[in-house]
C-alpha cells in the first residue's frame, strides 16, 4: 500500500506510515487549526491498512506537544489500530516521552488505560 | 477607567482586583487580533524565550500549553463582528506574568452575556473537582466527545485545570447589555507541581 508521509510543519507533526518498511510513526508537535482536516487522511489510511495488515504492527508516538483538540484525534487514530488488534492482527504502541516531560508520560499512561493494546512507555 | 477590552482598561482592572500581579514581571502582553497564525507566532516566541530562561522544563511546558489552549479558545470562540463594541473579529488580550512562585496567564475576550451563565457553571464545576476528578472527567470527555462545529474537543478548560492543579480564577465584566468581557487567570506554580 502507498505509504503516507507528511512532513512536519510548525503546528503539525511528522507522519510516516509505511507498511512495507513496518513504520507507523507520528512525531513532533500537534496544534493545527483544523485537527479533523489533518488527522482524517491518517485515519483513512489506517482503515485501508486493515484490509492488508502486516503480521504485526508497532505504532510509534513521539510527541513533543499536542493540544487538547489533537488529543482527541490521536485517540481516534489509536482506536483504529485497536480495532485491528481486536480483529486478530497484533498491534503494540511505543509511547515516547522526554524524560522531563511528566505530562507526556502521563498522557501515554492515560491512552494505555483507554486503548486495549499493549503499550511500551519509553523515556528519552 | 478605560474600557475593559483595551489594554489600559484591562490592566487597570486586573491590577486593582488581583494586586499580586503588580509585583510580577511581565513576560508577554498582547492586545489585538488572535488568529491561528498569531497563536503560532506566540508559540514560537515562547519556545525560544523559555529556552533562554532559567526555568524548569515542566513549568515551561505547562505555561506553553496554557497559553496555546487559551489562545486557541479565543481564536475559535471569540465573537466576530460585534456592533457597538470596540472588540471585534477574534480580538483578545493575553498577559503572561511571572511572580516569585508562580506564572499567571491572564486572558480576556468578549463573549455574549447570554452565554456567561453556562460558562460560569462549567468553570465553577471544574474548580470543585480535585485532580482525580478532573482526570476522570477528561478521560470521559476524551472518549465520548465528538469535535464541536468549531473544531474543539471541549477539553481545553478541563485540561488546563488538571495540569495546573490550581483553581481557575475568572469573571465576566459586563460591557453593555449584550456583551461581557471574560477574564481568565490561570496559575502555573513554579515549584514542583
Amino acid at each position: 500500500m502507498e505509504p503516507l508521509i507528511i512532513k512536519a510543519a510548525d503546528d503539525t507533526p511528522s507522519v510516516c506510515f509505511d507498511s512495507d518498511k513496518g513504520i507507523f510513526e507520528i512525531s513532533g508537535k500537534s496544534m493545527p487549526e483544523d485537527v479533523a482536516a489533518f488527522y482524517d487522511p491518517i485515519i483513512q489510511w489506517v482503515l485501508r491498512y486493515h484490509s492488508n495488515p502486516n503480521s504485526s504492527t508497532i505504532v510509534t508516538l513521539k510527541m513533543d506537544y499536542f493540544n487538547t483538540a489533537s488529543s482527541k484525534l490521536l485517540l481516534d487514530v489509536l482506536i483504529k489500530f485497536e480495532e485491528l488488534n481486536a480483529a486478530g492482527s497484533p498491534v503494540t504502541v511505543k509511547w515516547y516521552y522526554h524524560e522531563n516531560d511528566e505530562d507526556m508520560k502521563e498522557a501515554g499512561e492515560e491512552y494505555a488505560d483507554i486503548i486495549e493494546v499493549p503499550f511500551e512507555h519509553i523515556a528519552y | 477607567m478605560a474600557n475593559i477590552d483595551t489594554i489600559y482598561g484591562f490592566m487597570e482592572f486586573i491590577y486593582k482586583k488581583y494586586d499580586f500581579l503588580k509585583d510580577n514581571e511581565i513576560n508577554l502582553v498582547y492586545d489585538g487580533l488572535i488568529t491561528h497564525m498569531i497563536t503560532k507566532a506566540f508559540a514560537s516566541l515562547t519556545e525560544q524565550r523559555m529556552e533562554n530562561e532559567d526555568e524548569s522544563d515542566p513549568v515551561q511546558r505547562k505555561v506553553f500549553h496554557v497559553m496555546i489552549e487559551c489562545l486557541q479558545n479565543i481564536s475559535k470562540h471569540a465573537e466576530e463582528n460585534l456592533p457597538g463594541v470596540s472588540s471585534s473579529l477574534k480580538k483578545g488580550i493575553i498577559l503572561v506574568s511571572k511572580g516569585s512562585d508562580r506564572y499567571s496567564i491572564v486572558t480576556g475576550n468578549t463573549v455574549e452575556t447570554d452565554k456567561t451563565d453556562e460558562l460560569y457553571s462549567m468553570l465553577e464545576g471544574l474548580n470543585a473537582l480535585d485532580k482525580e476528578g478532573l482526570t476522570k472527567l477528561y478521560k470521559t470527555q476524551l472518549k465520548n466527545n465528538t469535535l464541536s462545529d468549531k473544531g474543539g474537543a471541549g477539553l481545553g478548560f478541563i485540561d488546563i485545570a488538571r495540569k495546573t492543579g490550581e483553581k481557575l480564577v475568572f469573571e465576566f465584566v459586563p460591557m453593555n447589555d449584550k456583551y461581557s468581557y471574560f477574564i481568565l487567570i490561570t496559575t502555573v506554580l513554579r515549584a514542583n507541581i
